[in-house]
C-alpha cells in the first residue's frame, strides 16, 4: 500500500490537533508524560515515515494543483524536523513539568513542526508564505512560553515585532514577484521569469524574498533578534528555533531559488542573486563567529554561533555556478551540513537546558567545574562543541568539509577561506566553554545534580548520533545528494 | 584485521576504565593496557610487510574499506603498518603502559578518567601511525589533541592552563594549515581519493596542475610549507617550539611521557611520510635550509636547556635537539638519514621518558626539582640515580645504548647527504651533542653528586614504581646492542625511497 505523499505533515497536523482535544477533554489531570510522549512519537513517527517515502523512491508529487510538491528534499528536512521536534519533546517533558498550560506548548511545537515539513513541501509562494506564517506564529507564543518570567515575555515580544516586520517584508516581495511575472507557483515563475521585462520590479521582489528568508534563518541582515529570542526563550524552544526553524527556512530558500528562480534566467536579466548570497554567508559567519567570540553568557553564545552556521549553509546558495554535478554537490553538502547542526545545535542547547534547570547560571563562569558534578553530560556537551566547531567528532566535520570544497570548486576559494578562518575562530570560544565546564574549578564541590530522564536522553541521543554522522557520514549524504538533485535538475 | 583490533580493543578500554570506579582505575587500565601492547607485539613479529607504503609496497595487515565520497573524493578506511609505522605503533604500546603504572600515586581525584584519556590517547595514536588515507589520519590526528588538551589542563602543575591553551592553539593552527594545505593540493590534482599512496604517486609523477590562480609548481611549494609548517610545530622545531616546554613541564609525569615520548613523534613521522615521501624533488631542493633550521633546533635548543634551573624544564628542552636530529636525517633523504630519522624517534621516546620518570622520581622524594636545591642524591636514592645516569648516558650517545645507534645513523646519513655543504652542516649539528653532555652531566653532578643537600627528607618510591623506567632502560640497551631488530623493517621501507629517488648510504 502506497502512503500519501503527505503523510508525515498529516502525522504532525493530527498529532497537534490530538493534544488540543486531550486537553479539552482533560484539562486538569497530569499529563506531561503523555502530551511529551505523543509529540516525541509523532516527531519520530513522520521522520520514520519521510524515510520510508524516500526509501520507496516515489520522485516528485505534485498536490493540490501544483501548490505542493513531494520530492526528496522534502522528506529530507521532514526527517530533520521531525528528529529535532522528538529531542525537544524529550527534554521538554523535565523543562515544562511545573508550567501551566503545557498542552498549548507541546501543541504549538506540533504545529511548528507541521509548518516546517510543508515549508519544505511548498511549491508556490502562496503556501510558502502560508507554511511560514503556520511555523511563525507559534514559535513567538514558544517563546514567550515563560509568561512570568519577563526575559521570556520580551524575548518573545521582540521577536514578534522583527518576525512581524520580516513578514510583511516578504509578502510585499511576493506581490512585486507577482506583478512582474502574474503567477505563484514555482515552475510557472521559471518560466515567466525568463527575459522578463519588468527587471526592476523583480529584482526589488527578490531582494525583499531574501529579507524575509534572513529572518526565518537568523542570517544578516535580520539576525538580531536571534542572540535575544534564544537567550529569553526556554532552551528547548532556543534548541527548536534554532536548528529546525533555521532549516526550515533554509529548504524554503533553496526550493524558491532553485526551482523558481533559476540562476541562468536571473543572469541574464542581470541580477545574479549568488552573488547576494555569497556577501550574506560572509557577513553572517563572521558576524555571527565574532559576536560569539565576545560573549560572556553560554545561550548568548550559542546563539551567535548560530548566526555563523547559517552562514556556512548559506554557502550552499552562493556557489551555485550552473554545472549540475557540482550545483548537486554543494547544495547537497549544505543539506546534510543542517542535518548534522540540527542534531549537534540541539544537543547542545539542551545541555544549556539541563544547566538551567540545574540553576548553575548563565555565564562561561558558572559552568565552571560541571565536569566534575555531571561528568556525562559535560562530556556531550564537550563532543557537541567540538563538533560544532568542525573538529572530527562529529559529522559536521565532513559536511562543513564538503561546503568548503563546494565553493572552492565553484570557484569561490576566497568565501572558503573566510569559513575556515571563522572556523578556527569558532573553535576558540567553544573550547572556552569546554575549558569552563573540565578545567575550571567550582566555587563548591560535591553538588548533587537530579538526572532529568528526558533531557539526558535528549542530550545522548543527539551526542550518539553526531558521533555516528562521523563514523557513517554515507546515511545523511546519500540521502542529501538526492534531495539536492531533487531541486538542481527539477 | 589486526590494526582494527588493536584500535577497538583500547578504545573499548578508554571506555571501559572510564565507567570503572576511581579506586581500581589505575589497576584495570595496566591490565587492559596489556591488550594493545602485546598485540602490538604480536603485530611486531607477525609482520610481513614490504617497501613502503606510499611507494607501492605492501604494508601489513592493510584493510581498505570505502568510507565516503565527497565533492568527488573517495575517502576510504585505509590502514596498514610499514617498517616506518610498525616500530611507532610498538612505541606507542609500550609507553601507554608505562605512563599508566608510572601515573600510581601521582594522581588525586578523577582517576577514571584520566586513565581512560590515556588510553583514548593511546589508541588515537595508533590510528595516527597505521592511517594511509589522508581524511582517516587527520582525523586521529586531531582526536590526540582533545585528551592531551584535558591531561595537561586538568591534571597538570600549577600553570597548567596557560601551558594547556598553548599547546593547544598552537597545534591546532597547524593541523588547520596541514589541512587547508593539502586539500589544495588534492583540489589542485586529478586524483579521485584521499588515499595517501595515490596522491604520493599523482603528486610524483607531475599531475598537479595550476589552481586558485597558482601555478603547479606555486600549488606544489605551498602544500609542502603548509604541511612543513604543522608538522614542524607539532614537532616543536625552532622558532615553532615554544608551547614545548610549557607543556612538558606542567603536564604530570605520565602525560609527559605520552607527549614527549610520542605525540611529537606524530610530526616527525608525518613529515617522514608527507614532505619527504610525496615530495623528493622538492625535499632534495630545500634540503640546504631545512638542514640548517635542523642545525639552528639542536643548537638552540641544548643553548637553551643549558639555562635551566628546573630540572623537568631542563629534560623538555632535550627534547628539542633531539628532534633537530630526526630532522636532519629526514632532510638528508638518504638510506641511513631516513632509516637513522626512524629509530631515533623510537630510541628518544624511550629515552625522554627515563629521563622524565627520573625527574619525577626525585620531585616525588625530596619536593622540588629545582637543581640547585639537590644535590648528593646519589647513596640516598640509588636506583633513581642509576636510572637517571643510564637515561643522561643514552641521550649522549653512549655506545650500546639506542641513543648511540639512532644519531650515528643519523650523522652516517646526513654525511653521506646530496645537498651542498652537507658534511659541514653535519658537523655543526654534532657540535649539538656536546652541549647536551654538558648540560646532562651538569644535571647528573647538581643532583646526584656532592655533599648531600634537599629542602626536606628523602622518601624513596618502592622499587616496584621504579620498574616501568628500568624496563625502558633495558629495552634501550637491547636496541643499542642489537639495533637490527627494528633496522630490518625500517630499511626496507626506507630502501624502496631510496630505490626510486637516489641518496645512497
Amino acid at each position: 500500500m502506497a502512503l500519501p505523499a503527505l503523510t508525515p505533515q498529516y502525522v504532525l497536523g493530527l498529532a497537534a490537533l490530538l493534544v488540543l482535544v486531550v486537553d479539552a477533554f482533560a484539562p486538569t489531570s497530569r499529563k506531561n508524560g503523555l502530551l511529551a510522549g505523543v509529540t516525541a512519537l509523532a516527531g519520530v513517527v513522520s521522520a520514520g515515515v519521510a524515510a520510508w517515502l524516500f526509501a520507496g523512491g516515489t520522485g516528485r508529487t505534485t498536490l493540490f494543483d501544483g501548490a505542493l510538491a513531494v520530492d526528496a528534499s522534502t522528506s529530507f528536512f521532514t526527517a530533520v524536523f521531525g528528529c529535532v521536534a522528538a529531542l525537544v519533546a524529550a527534554a521538554s517533558y523535565d523543562y515544562v513539568r511545573d508550567e501551566p498550560n503545557q498542552s498549548a506548548y507541546y501543541a504549538l511545537v506540533l504545529f511548528a513542526t507541521a509548518g516546517m515539513s510543508v515549508m519544505a513541501a511548498a511549491n508556490s509562494l502562496v503556501t510558502a508564505f502560508l507554511a511560514l506564517e503556520l511555523v511563525s506564529l507559534p514559535a513567538y507564543a514558544l517563546v514567550a512560553f515563560l509568561k512570568r518570567n519577563a526575559g521570556s515575555a520580551e524575548a518573545g515580544l521582540k521577536y514578534f515585532v522583527v518576525g512581524a516586520l520580516s513578514s510583511g517584508i516578504l509578502v510585499y516581495g511576493i506581490s512585486l514577484v507577482y506583478a512582474a511575472t502574474g503567477v505563484f507557483g514555482f515552475e510557472a515563475l521559471a518560466a515567466a521569469v525568463q527575459g522578463n521585462a519588468h527587471v526592476t520590479v523583480l529584482g526589488a521582489g527578490v531582494v525583499m524574498l531574501i529579507g524575509g528568508f534572513a529572518f526565518k534563518t537568523a542570517s544578516v541582515p535580520f539576525h538580531f533578534w536571534a542572540p535575544e529570542a534564544y537567550e529569553g526563550a526556554p532552551a528547548p524552544v532556543s534548541a527548536f528555533l534554532s536548528s529546525a526553524s533555521k532549516a526550515a527556512g533554509f529548504v524554503l530558500a533553496f526550493r524558491v531559488f532553485l526551482l523558481a528562480f533559476p540562476l541562468a534566467a536571473f543572469e541574464a536579466l542581470g541580477i545574479p542573486w549568488t552573488l547576494v548570497f555569497a556577501v550574506l554567508a560572509v557577513l553572517t559567519m563572521t558576524l555571527g563567529n565574532v559576536a560569539a567570540a565576545t560573549q560572556t553568557n553560554v545561550k548568548r553564545m550559542l546563539a551567535y554561533s548560530s548566526i555563523g552556521h547559517a552562514g556556512y549553509a548559506l554557502i550552499g546558495l552562493a556557489a551555485l555556478s550552473g554545472p549540475a554535478s557540482s550545483d548537486i554537490a554543494v547544495v547537497g553538502a549544505s543539506f546534510a551540513h543542517l542535518f548534522v547542526y540540527g542534531f549537534t545545535n540541539t544537543g547542545a542547547f539542551l545541555v544549556v537546558a539541563l544547566a538551567e534547570r540545574w540553576g548553575v547560571g548563565r555565564t562561561f563562569e558558572d559552568y565552571a567545574g560541571l565536569g566534575r558534578s555531571a561528568p556525562v553530560a559535560s562530556a556531550a556537551l564537550a563532543v557537541l562543541l567540538f563538533g560544532l566547531a568542525g573538529l572530527p567528532v562529529g559529522g559536521g566535520f565532513w559536511t562543513k568539509y564538503a561546503l568548503f570544497l563546494g565553493a572552492v570548486q565553484s570557484g569561490l576559494w576566497w568565501l572558503a577561506a573566510v569559513g575556515i578562518v571563522n572556523s578556527a575562530l569558532s573553535l576558540f570560544y567553544y573550547s572556552r566553554l569546554v575549558k569552563a565546564v573540565w578545567v575550571d574549578a567550582p566555587d563548591e564541590t560535591g553538588v548533587a545534580r537530579e538526572r532529568p530522564t528526558g533531557i539526558y536522553a535528549a542530550v545522548v541521543v543527539a551526542t550518539v548520533v553526531t558521533v555516528v554522522l562521523l563514523v557513517a557520514p554515507d546515511l545523511v549524504f546519500s540521502w542529501a545528494d538526492a534531495a539536492a538533485r531533487a531541486l538542481v535538475s527539477a | 584485521m589486526l590494526v582494527e583490533a588493536l584500535l577497538a580493543v583500547t578504545f573499548v578500554a578508554a571506555f571501559a576504565v572510564l565507567l570503572a570506579p576511581a579506586r581500581y582505575a589505575g589497576r584495570i587500565a595496566a591490565v587492559l593496557s596489556l591488550v594493545p601492547l602485546v598485540g602490538s607485539l604480536y603485530a611486531y613479529a607477525a609482520f610481513d610487510g614490504a617497501g613502503n607504503a606510499l611507494l607501492g609496497g605492501t604494508p601489513a595487515f592493510e584493510t581498505v574499506v570505502p568510507w565516503v565520497d565527497i565533492g568527488g573524493y573517495a575517502v576510504d578506511w585505509h590502514v596498514g603498518l610499514d617498517g616506518i609505522s610498525l616500530p611507532l605503533v610498538v612505541l606507542t604500546a609500550v609507553l601507554t603502559t608505562v605512563a599508566i603504572v608510572a601515573a600510581r600515586g601521582e594522581i588525586e581525584g578523577r582517576r577514571s578518567l584520566f586513565y581512560a584519556l590515556l588510553l583514548f590517547t593511546e589508541a588515537s595514536l595508533i590510528g595516527v601511525f597505521s592511517a594511509l588515507d589522508f581524511f582517516l589520519w587527520f582525523v586521529f590526528w586531531e582526536f590526540v589533541l582533545v585528551p592531551m588538551y584535558l591531561l595537561v589542563a586538568v591534571y597538570g602543575g600549577p600553570r597548567r592552563r596557560y601551558a594547556a591553551i598553548k599547546f593547544f592553539v598552537y597545534t591546532n593552527v597547524a593541523s588547520l594549515v596541514l589541512f587547508v594545505g593539502f586539500v589544495m593540493l588534492v583540489v589542485a590534482t586529478p586524483v579521485e581519493s584521499f588515499g595517501l599512496a595515490a596522491v604520493a604517486e599523482a603528486v610524483r609523477s607531475g599531475a598537479v596542475t595550476g589552481a586558485f590562480g597558482l601555478s603547479a609548481s606555486a600549488v606544489t611549494g605551498v602544500a609542502f610549507l603548509a604541511l612543513f609548517f604543522g608538522f614542524a610545530v607539532k614537532s616543536a622545531f625552532v622558532p615553532f617550539h615554544t608551547w614545548l616546554p610549557d607543556a612538558y613541564t606542567e603536564a604530570p609525569t605520565p602525560v609527559t611521557v605520552l607527549l614527549a615520548g610520542v605525540v611529537t613523534k606524530m610530526g616527525t613521522y608525518s613529515l617522514l611520510r608527507f614532505n619527504v615521501t610525496m615530495f623528493p624533488d622538492l625535499i632534495r631542493q630545500w634540503a640546504l635550509p631545512l638542514a640548517l633550521l635542523a642545525v639552528l633546533t639542536v643548537l638552540y635548543g641544548s643553548l637553551a636547556a643549558l639555562a635551566q634551573r628546573d630540572a623537568k624544564r631542563l629534560v623538555a628542552y632535550t627534547s628539542i635537539p633531539s628532534m633537530g636530529f630526526v630532522l636532519l636525517g629526514s632532510v638528508a633523504a638518504t638510506n641511513y638519514g631516513l632509516a637513522g630519522a626512524t629509530f631515533q624517534m623510537v630510541s628518544h621516546g624511550l629515552l625522554v621518558s627515563v629521563l622524565f620518570l627520573a625527574v619525577g622520581y626525585v620531585e616525588d622524594a625530596t619536593g622540588t626539582r629545582m637543581i640547585n636545591k639537590l644535590s648528593g642524591l646519589a647513596d640516598r636514592l640509588p636506583v633513581t640515580a642509576a636510572v637517571l645516569v643510564a637515561g643522561a648516558f643514552g641521550y649522549m650517545g653512549l655506545p650500546l645504548m639506542s641513543g648511540f645507534a639512532g644519531e650515528f645513523f643519523v650523522f652516517t646519513g646526513s654525511f653521506a647527504a646530496p645537498y651542498p655543504h652537507a658534511q659541514l652542516v653535519t658537523a655543526a649539528a654534532m657540535f649539538g651533542i656536546v652541549v647536551v653532555a654538558g648540560y646532562l652531566l651538569r644535571l647528573l653532578q647538581g643532583v646526584l653528586m656532592g655533599p648531600f643537600e634537599a629542602p626536606t627528607t628523602v622518601t624513596p618510591r618502592s622499587r616496584r614504581d621504579l620498574a616501568p623506567a628500568v624496563a625502558l632502560v633495558l629495552l634501550s640497551i637491547y636496541l643499542g646492542v642489537a639495533p637490527g631488530t627494528l633496522m630490518g623493517a625500517i630499511q626496507d621501507a626506507v630502501g624502496a625511497f631510496v630505490a626510486v629517488f637516489g641518496g645512497g648510504l
